[in-house]
């Protein structure tokens, strides 16, 4: 028994102590949820906490972020049921599978949460399942902008390394790049994994079996960086057309070094902090923007990259 | 334990042991405690955090829900000396199949839903042979059913629709006969009755407004239930379940004793694919699309219900309701711990150290059994 209880108090200790971190830092006023679709791995999001968490300071308001461990939706849709039942002022979601989502976030505006859609879905659906705006990048889009513009810079076939490929929204970035090159996507869209030895082995095995291929299309830094690495390794660095979504501390220095054309910037930073300060003024005055807003898409290239170069990986 | 086997008649043979140390030396022990732990550090952390509300207790008892279905499948499988790898790309695989037979195959849903299963046996019933028959430890063939099975899950969506999630099931299932035993709910009417007399939280405002925020039991609730009890009594109260823990307590053994472990272990694979099978058809039923990530880690999510509820991992010995505390405990930290408001990236911290607890505590308590050092 002696064993039991001594099992008890570690647990206590341990558990408690994050807790009470917790607790003490949590500011006073509003509570708003942004629940991502994100697995851990994917280091992207972490501009997404950094933005939430400045904003949370910022408007005095307090804050947390969720996200599926693994990136499975089906347990992203169980934490907006469970951010609901906890009894916030609003809940920030993304909307990246309308099917397993609609219902509960539905269901979160019904019970008088109220919603802001970030990052994925569309303005459209937004309106569909009962949310005030939608914020962020809409994905096709931005993707077809991207292929035009490569079309313009005389691509005609490319490789889009798709890292997150059982999210819709990933695969309509190569598809809206594949439409605005005017091409098929057929094969040249590849299932990398999230392991970076892995995309960058794939990618290199693509590029020899395909060394006719025009261009390069990342879909955020998690396929960027080991892209880069492999270009480096197989010597088509600054000489294959290479375009991204999405910024990263590697991304800039490809993109300073002339190894990558051009970033398409969708600032997720505003993407989680003009959320919370647009819920926190609708509910303190009353007051809210009369649409959606576009966070992006922006192209970065190699002019002007000073502050993006200063905060990349952190606010950018 | 196999406690039916003692005759009520004194036996030299039978050692005396005293009410109060049987009642302590039984496998769900570490269960039973892991769970009053649980709710007593969430009633005294989370208590005001809404975790404790309808809502809030409908979330945890779905999650705790889904882990109990797989866990029972993996209790028995486990008790039985085999591993499953697969559980979690089974139900992904399950969930597209589904899917594509219903929506991009226009075929019935109640026949896609049977198919399916048919299907998941048979893959279940393959494990087991190739285990069997190659003599290879099932840690490894399940394994290569892990990568197999996500393979085809991700391969054929993108294949036949070019994409990797395929919705529309829910639009498919309308009127469906077979679609409501696994997406629908029960007791309805009692819980807008409950609704309507402000006994719990109705919907504020929307086309749902009046009705109450918890509208029933789901199924996968109902169904995880009825699999803990079906488990429970196949493996304390029947002859095969005398068998399941023999096959993987000392299989050499039981063979010379008459045991068909050969077909024991088989059908045990066969019921873990068939509980992978309903979490699947539950899942895919409720958000009514199956995608390609569905189900990812859930093998391990459910060997450590399992472990948590103290069955061993070598085998013969274990105990259903025990995988079924374990599941509980499982989902109630998962979901508890968002309500309490830790950091999420600690989620995987707290997940490692209560497996450790759990199965340093469980240790404990077998030594205390077997008298082993």
């Amino acid at each position: 028994m002696k064993n039991l209880l001594n099992s008890i108090a570690v647990v206590t200790a341990v558990v408690a102590a994050p807790l009470l971190v917790a607790t003490s830092a949590a500011a006073e006023g509003e509570k708003y949820v942004l629940v991502s679709h994100a697995p851990d791995s994917d280091s992207w999001w972490n501009t997404i906490k950094n933005g939430i968490a400045l904003a949370g300071e910022q408007m005095g308001v307090e804050v947390e972020y969720r996200n599926p461990p693994t990136g499975d939706l089906a347990d992203m849709a169980r934490i907006i049921e469970q951010a609901a039942a906890s009894g916030p002022n609003g809940i920030i979601t993304t909307l990246s599978d309308p099917d397993v989502l609609s219902g509960p976030i539905r269901a979160a505006v019904d019970a008088g949460i109220d919603v802001i859609i970030m990052n994925s879905g569309t303005p459209d659906q937004a309106r569909e399942v009962g949310a005030l705006m939608y914020v962020g990048q809409p994905e096709y889009d931005a993707g077809y902008a991207a292929g035009l513009r490569a079309k313009g810079d005389g691509v005609g076939s490319f490789l889009c390394v798709n890292h997150y490929i059982s999210s819709p929204s990933s695969t309509e970035r190569c598809q809206g790049f594949a439409d605005g090159l005017g091409v098929d996507l057929a094969n040249q869209m590849i299932d990398s994994g999230q392991d970076p030895s892995e995309i960058k082995n794939k990618v290199l095995a693509y590029l020899s079996a395909n060394p006719e291929t025009d261009a390069i299309l990342t879909l955020g830094p998690t396929s960027a960086d080991p892209t880069l690495l492999a270009l480096a390794e197989n010597g088509m660095a600054g000489d294959i057309y290479f375009g991204t979504f999405d910024l990263g501390e590697d991304i800039v220095k490809g993109i300073k070094a002339g190894v990558i054309n051009w970033g398409i910037d969708q600032q997720p930073f505003l993407q989680a902090y003009l959320p919370v300060v647009v819920l926190t003024n609708y509910h303190r005055y009353g007051v809210l923007p009369g649409n959606n807003i576009n966070s992006g898409p922006g192209f970065v290239t190699a002019d002007g990259l000073e502050k993006v170069e200063e905060f990349a990986g952190e606010y950018r | 334990m196999t406690d039916t086997a003692t005759p009520d008649t004194s036996d030299e043979r039978v050692k005396e042991m005293s009410a109060f140390r049987k009642a302590l030396i039984r496998p769900e022990l570490g269960g039973i405690c892991g769970t009053i732990i649980v709710f007593l550090f969430f009633a005294l952390f989370a208590h005001d955090s809404g975790m404790f509300n309808s809502q809030g207790v409908m979330n945890w008892s779905v999650v705790s829900a889904q882990f109990m279905i797989i866990a029972v499948g993996a209790c028995l499988l486990m008790i039985a000396g085999e591993f499953d790898l697969s559980v979690g790309s089974m139900i992904g695989f399950a969930g597209m199949m589904i899917a594509i037979f219903s929506v991009t195959l226009s075929w019935p849903v109640w026949m896609a839903i049977l198919v399916t299963f048919a299907l998941c046996l048979a893959l279940g019933a393959l494990n087991g042979f190739i285990v069997i028959r190659t003599g290879l430890p099932s840690f490894i063939v399940t394994l290569a059913f892990l990568f197999i099975l996500r393979g085809f899950t991700i391969y054929f969506p993108q294949t036949i629709e070019r994409k990797t999630i395929i919705g529309g099931v829910k639009d498919a299932a309308e009127g469906d006969w077979l679609a409501p035993i696994f997406g629908g709910k029960i007791l309805t009417g009692l819980f807008q009755w409950l609704g309507d007399n402000g006994l719990i939280a109705v919907f504020e405002r929307g086309t749902r407004a009046g009705e109450p925020v918890v509208d029933g039991i789901p199924m996968l609730i109902v169904w995880a239930l009825m699999l803990v009890v079906f488990g429970h009594i196949l493996l304390t109260k029947t002859r095969f379940g005398n068998w399941i823990f023999a096959s993987g307590g000392d299989a050499q053994a039981a063979r010379y004793v008459g045991v068909p472990v050969n077909r024991v272990k088989i059908l045990m694979f066969m019921f873990t694919a068939f509980c992978a099978c309903v979490f699947a058809t539950c899942q895919v039923m409720e958000f009514g699309s199956a995608g390609a990530d569905r189900g990812l880690l859930k093998e391990f999510e459910a060997i450590i219900a399992v472990v948590i509820g103290g069955a061993l991992l070598t085998g013969g010995y274990g105990s259903v309701i025990g995988a079924a505390l374990g599941a509980l405990i499982f989902g109630v930290v998962q979901q508890g711990l968002f309500f309490a408001g830790v950091e999420s990236s600690l989620f995987r911290v707290f997940l490692g150290v209560l497996l450790l607890l759990a199965v340093i505590l469980n240790t404990y308590i077998r030594r205390m059994i077997t008298g082993e050092r």
